[in-house]
């Protein structure tokens, strides 16, 4: 008690905790960023979040919150004034929520193959990813963002897609997402990655590449080691 | 008036479609429930849930909401009356986070424990189980203050998310002779079970668990007979 501000446990690297900075900074909220190394997590963080030990988590004035989709809607609620992140009728909510469950329960599991296979098992997984990502488009009919004219919720869970599919794309040597095959998530990805907030908040592209061409080819090496 | 036309798409096995039933009862809502029959998808739930073809799906005025704990959260907020989330920002986070933690930590580790592939992860997944449960009687201390449910006096976002799961774990307890809500370990949890069974808005939606156990018996029976050429 008596502790006062707004910190936030994360990554430089990571998507998840990318989710929390941005609701906070269209908030307009001022935040400490603790940068954690996942493989000697702090004291601090551990205390936070005993129970699943992950990051993001975000403590407001002494009070901690974990999962990231949970925060950004803790951050809508907490900071009511301002830049409205949550729609505002209860079956637009709703199926905000819904896609969001959908790309934390599909999208992820769908692309993370295609960073890591290669040959006739990329190909497949490029093909099964897209499949997947057609679903999604359906949010985004008649919409320039998920949220309409500007970012909300459902763009804010998404936003790992614009730049990490687009960097798996060049690590990996295949298209994903373009013109032809996924044509509104193309738009939404250059949309998305032109907003301000987006622009100023990404990780540095030259250390988030080589971070995961290292990371690539470990993955890669391990499983030809079976 | 189509506004008003709820009709829930769902199965009387099935713990997630106890949870908007359970919703919807705390809300007064009258509601034509869509029984789903074993084994084949009704062409409305193929309509309504394209994406993962599912149930539960709530139809509210025609226009369909899924996913369990996303259609609770909509029952709260499309219908006045009681309150299933708390009004406070931070504990409405606290309750929707317990929800995930239930949904994808705690009860994969239950239903692991049986498809577990080796005695190593079985351990594992029985120990997850009981951690979960450990923190969850943590939670119903804290909030509770000697209240009856984690929403307080009445049932509340955490009580339904944990509680439509009552029903198969006593089945399952049931089943492999293992008891997992030990008055031993967790007192609050074995009595907060009792008190949330017999609630009026809980009771005649929970199944029964020796029909449970029927019910999965038959199952196990049906997918490891020989396929019939």
């Amino acid at each position: 008690m008596g502790e006062k501000g707004v910190k936030l446990f994360g990554t430089w690297a990571s998507p998840f905790s990318l989710r929390v900075e941005l609701a906070l900074k269209l908030k307009g909220v001022e935040y400490e960023f603790m940068d954690e190394d996942l493989q000697n997590k702090s004291q601090e963080l551990l205390h936070y979040n005993p129970i699943t030990k992950k990051i993001p988590v975000l403590v407001h004035n002494g009070k901690p919150l974990a999962e990231s989709t949970v925060i950004v809607e803790y951050v809508d609620e907490a900071w009511p004034n301002g830049y409205r992140i949550m729609p505002q009728d209860p079956f637009e909510k709703a199926q905000a929520r819904f896609w969001a469950h959908f790309i934390e329960d599909k999208c992820l599991k769908a692309v993370f193959p295609v960073y890591t296979s290669t040959g006739e098992e990329l190909n497949k997984a490029v093909k099964e990813a897209q499949e997947t990502l057609k679903a999604l488009e359906k949010a985004l009919e008649g919409k320039k963002f998920f949220g309409g004219e500007t970012i909300g919720y459902l763009d804010i869970v998404a936003g790992w897609m614009p730049y990490l599919i687009r960097m798996t794309e060049e690590l990996a040597g295949v298209t994903v997402v373009d013109a032809g095959t996924l044509p509104l998530l193309n738009a939404w990805f250059d949309d998305f990655l032109d907003v301000d907030v987006v622009k100023s908040s990404l990780p540095p592209k030259d250390k988030l590449y080589a971070f995961n061409r290292a990371r690539r080819e470990k993955l890669q090496s391990g499983q030809k080691a079976h | 008036m189509a506004s008003d036309d709820v009709k829930l798409i769902g199965a009387w096995a099935s713990p997630y479609v106890m949870r908007p039933r359970i919703a919807l009862n705390l809300k007064g809502v009258e509601y034509e429930f869509l029984e789903e029959k074993f084994g084949s998808k009704s062409e409305l739930l193929l309509k309504s849930n394209p994406v993962y073809k599912k149930i539960p799906v709530l139809l509210h005025g025609g226009k369909p909401i899924c996913e369990s704990l996303i259609i609770v959260q909509y029952i709260d907020e499309a219908w006045s009356g009681h309150s299933i989330l708390p009004s406070d920002p931070y504990h409405r986070a606290v309750a929707r986070f317990w929800g995930h933690y239930i949904d994808d930590k705690w009860f994969p580790a239950l239903t692991g424990i049986s498809r577990a592939p080796t005695d190593e992860a079985k351990k594992e997944a029985i120990e997850q189980v009981f951690a979960g449960l450990k923190f969850l009687e943590e939670v119903l201390e804290k909030s509770g203050a000697g209240k009856p449910f984690f929403g307080g006096d009445t049932i509340g976002y955490i009580d339904i998310a944990l509680g439509s799961h009552l029903g198969w774990l006593r089945a399952t307890e049931k089943l492999s002779g293992l008891t997992y809500l030990d008055e031993s370990k967790t007192p609050l949890l074995v009595c907060w079970a009792e008190k949330f069974s017999a609630h009026e808005a809980v009771k005649c939606v929970m199944p029964e668990t020796d029909k449970l156990v029927e019910f999965a018996q038959m199952l196990k029976a049906k997918f490891s007979a020989p396929p019939s050429k």
